[in-house]
């Protein structure tokens, strides 16, 4: 994966910068010793890595706004980060940036129930937003697997989903409010605890604009009461196709699940080893979560256990307590643990029309044979949402650069079936090249002209989303204006 | 009237246009400014419809009540609920789907399910160049590059004029039932919504009428689920009030989505997104002969307010916006329609326009001067 060369002239002006950090924030918060900045040389896509030139670590918005101002008139390129765990590569370094760390940020500002929001700063964890509204029962919805580490802010930058988001939406439909700071230094306000914009949707733009916008600060979210009570049930097909039909067949029936789980044999045999959740041996796997009062799970129960024997499964089986609602889920939790016991693997994302579902599979079998890696296949089946993981051995040579031709060719084939390259976790580095594959050169002009407006020097991130070529006259500007 | 009959033949129009472009869907909505009207109403049919995938896409111009009927063949629908603006404006023709995207019109159920915005998966337009571009796509989710789908959802076609979109929708439910709470003044009407609102029994509607300070919160689903949900939302609330059910409760809330209260009533229609809990004050500032409902909780004001009233004076400063919906031609050239933004959004704002329609021929002064 190429990323830019550092520019020598920012390079040459680092002790002068560091002065100038120093001057708006404590010691402790500018790290700009070589083997102190290499803890920052990576995010959780850790096959790339490159140690950043200065990392500072503000505590409050005024602190990100003198930050961005100074490396602003410095040209020195930022790259914002939260908690560093995405796996496309979202907060990876150039030598020639500063990494702005949202970590020490991490206030609860506002709780308030009665127009249920919660106003926090945004290098809070995802998992406890949700914690600091548990004693009222409430909970903020999106809840990417990571999120027990990852930041708001990063769900921010990437419109993080989750497994439940077939009902409750991804990261720009609970996002209500947010303070953010341009790259000059401007503080921007935009939305609250009120709903829906007022003018244009700079909102819903800044929502998954991967840190080349601006740095968003503080954030008001949605807060949701929590169901009365929420039941999983595990069924077992000999084909995708039929496990597939089923999954069609239960939204058409007009039931909505929180959450459609979809794994394929690869995966189950390598969970069933690794956890040993009791899963049957079969081709397709599915477990479907509802939730609400008793009456509301067991009549919506009571649909699905009708659909799913209709279709011959191998195995259905409806948790009866919280004990056997654990086992169905222990196994599909520890999947990606259960992955990286075996090998080391690459997780994809792409997202198909579920009704692709049997094709895309079938085709990724046959790739699986010709470029000689395995792959298993989780898959949120409700939203479409796939995770092929892909397994290599790193101190192979030659093996993760097969892997990542492979990696290219199923998210190729998911645009191909009508998808897309990333659901959930971002175009980053990772898929930065093959967005060609998706957007004409006119789509991608579009979404350049919104960065032109918000940070017109391209400092922000500005190695990231799209391919190098197309980005490279304005990134050449950026370079020459120094 | 220029009516390109597909996405082509727009873009060729607006490579050629010299003057300002008037762009609307059906014109069932208000927001013309002066030029020559450009509308999107040859562009129409269902391109797809996948019931097991909750997903639609129809070029714009494709009637709401043709979308709305094909959903129906599936059972299901468009779970925001769109309101039909033609009782309150007294406007004709058809509402169109694309009118309803650029101006992310959403009704009651807004405040369970999220607006228009939220459901919007994929669309293509044309911007102020001739360029068609696209965005988004088919799936449910997807963070593929920037989402333009949603600067361009209420850009009321100051952005580009959009020719196709792909909608997420949902099953309708089995039945449904609203209680009603009668005798309650604003305050007492925010505090039982919030508690509603703020229960786990999915309360997906409500609202506050003036006349007979009626409450209104309505519950969907499966039958025994909502008389399950009926029964301990009562509890909650101590309330033995009437409870409305089936057609008696979709009228009502058909009603409370169109305004139509304020239909027949001389006067300047207002629409007030709110914090919930700031409803009671900000009602207060409105001021007397001001006459209001509400909707989403409290966090939706309608206001019907004398002819000429600047109402954003009178409210002074709050933390939403206030559009104005209905007025005559000398108070729309008094008050902007839209709430001026704070100098660094709106500074934000010009320059989109800026970019994506550089010759600023389409809407021009419609969202900003």
């Amino acid at each position: 994966m190429e990323m830019p060369a550092p520019n020598p002239v920012v390079l040459a002006r680092k002790a002068r910068v560091v002065a100038r950090l120093l001057d708006v924030l404590p010691k402790n918060a500018v790290i700009h010793d070589d083997a102190e900045t290499r803890a920052y040389e990576c995010d959780a896509l850790t096959a790339y890595r490159c140690p950043p030139m200065i990392v500072v670590l503000p505590t409050s918005t005024a602190e990100v706004s003198d930050i961005l101002r100074i490396c602003h008139s410095e040209g020195v390129p930022v790259v914002p980060r939260g908690s560093g765990t995405s796996l496309a590569g979202g907060a990876l370094p150039t030598a020639d940036c500063v990494i702005l760390g949202v970590a020490r940020m991490n206030d609860v500002l506002e709780v308030d129930y009665d127009n249920r929001i919660i106003r926090v700063q945004t290098g809070r964890t995802n998992l406890s937003v949700s914690g600091a509204v548990a004693e009222e029962d409430f909970f903020y919805a999106p809840d990417p697997s990571s999120q027990l580490a990852c930041a708001i802010a990063g769900n921010i930058a990437m419109n993080s989903g989750g497994a439940h988001c077939l009902k409750y939406g991804v990261t720009t439909n609970n996002l209500m409010g947010v303070t953010m700071v341009l790259m000059d230094g401007t503080v921007v306000e935009m939305g609250g605890a009120h709903l829906d914009a007022g003018g244009l949707d700079l909102l819903g733009v800044i929502c998954g604009s991967e840190g080349q916008l601006g740095v968003v600060t503080e954030a008001t979210l949605r807060i949701l009461r929590k169901p009365e009570g929420a039941r999983p049930i595990l069924m077992g097909y000999d084909s995708n196709e039929v496990a597939g039909e089923v999954v069609s067949v239960i939204i058409k029936a007009g039931v909505l699940p929180v959450a459609i789980e979809f794994m394929d044999r690869p995966c189950i045999e390598a969970c069933e080893a690794f956890a040993k959740a009791g899963y049957p041996m079969c081709e397709a796997l599915l477990i479907v979560e509802v939730e609400g009062s008793p009456a509301e799970i067991d009549h919506q129960l009571g649909l699905i256990k009708e659909i799913a024997a209709r279709h011959n499964p191998v195995e259905l089986r409806e948790a009866q307590d919280a004990d056997e609602a654990g086992r169905i889920w222990l196994g599909r939790k520890s999947a990606f643990g259960a992955m990286g016991q075996i090998n080391d693997y690459m997780c994809l994302d792409g997202t198909i029309p579920v009704s692709s579902l049997p094709y895309v599979l079938r085709r990724i079998g046959e790739m699986s044979k010709e470029f000689g890696l395995d792959v298993a296949n989780v898959f949120h089946a409700g939203d479409g949402n796939m995770h092929p993981l892909i397994l290599f051995d790193a101190n192979k040579p030659g093996d993760l650069e097969r892997c990542e031709a492979f990696g290219a060719e199923i998210l190729k084939l998911c645009v191909e079936a009508g998808g897309c390259l990333t659901g959930e976790h971002g175009v980053g580095i990772e898929k930065r090249d093959l967005m060609v594959h998706q957007f004409t050169a006119e789509d991608l002009e579009a979404q350049m002209a919104v960065k032109d407006v918000f940070d017109p020097a391209w400092l922000l991130n500005p190695a990231k989303v799209f391919p190098l070529t197309v980005s490279a006259p304005r990134r050449a500007v950026a370079m020459a204006a120094e | 009237m220029l009516t390109p009959k597909d996405e082509n033949d727009l873009a060729q129009m607006i490579r050629g246009a010299a003057s300002p472009l008037v762009v609307q869907g059906g014109g069932t909505r208000g927001m013309q400014v002066a030029g020559t009207g450009l509308t999107t109403a040859g562009l129409t049919g269902i391109t797809l419809y996948e019931p097991g995938a909750l997903t639609i896409v129809a070029r714009a111009g494709t009637p709401v009540a043709e979308v709305e009927a094909t959903l129906a063949t599936g059972n299901q629908r468009l779970a925001f609920e769109p309101m039909d603006h033609r009782p309150l404006l007294g406007t004709a023709g058809t509402p169109t789907i694309g009118g309803v995207v650029a101006a992310n019109v959403s009704g009651p159920r807004r405040i369970a399910v999220g607006a228009a915005r939220d459901f919007m998966l994929g669309l293509r337009y044309v911007d102020g160049q001739g360029t068609i571009v696209k965005n988004g796509g088919r799936v449910m989710k997807n963070v593929t590059g920037y989402d333009l789908v949603r600067l361009l959802t209420g850009s009321h076609g100051t952005l580009g004029v959009i020719t196709e979109v792909s909608l997420k929708v949902l099953p309708c439910p089995e039945t449904e039932a609203t209680l009603v709470l009668p005798g309650q003044d604003i305050a007492a009407a925010i505090q039982a919504m919030s508690a509603a609102l703020g229960s786990p029994f999915e309360v997906t509607g409500a609202a506050h009428v003036a006349a007979g300070g009626r409450t209104l919160l309505r519950l969907e689903g499966f039958g025994d689920s909502v008389a399950y949900r009926m029964g301990r939302l009562r509890d909650l609330l101590r309330a033995d009030d009437a409870v409305l059910q089936g057609d008696e409760s979709t009228a009502e809330w058909a009603a409370l989505r169109d305004v139509t209260a304020f239909a027949a009533a001389p006067g300047d229609v207002w629409r007030v997104s709110v914090k919930p809990s700031d409803a009671p004050g900000i009602v207060a500032r409105m001021g007397d002969g001001v006459q209001v409902q509400l909707d989403w909780g409290g966090g939706m004001i309608w206001a019907l307010a004398p002819a000429g009233t600047d109402l954003r004076a009178r409210i002074g400063a709050f933390s939403g916006h206030a559009t104005l919906v209905r007025a005559d031609a000398a108070t729309r050239a008094a008050l902007p329609v839209f709430q001026p933004e704070a100098a660094a959004v709106a500074a934000l704002s010009a320059g989109l326009r800026a970019q994506f329609d550089p010759r600023g021929i389409l809407n021009p002064g419609l969202m900003a001067a």
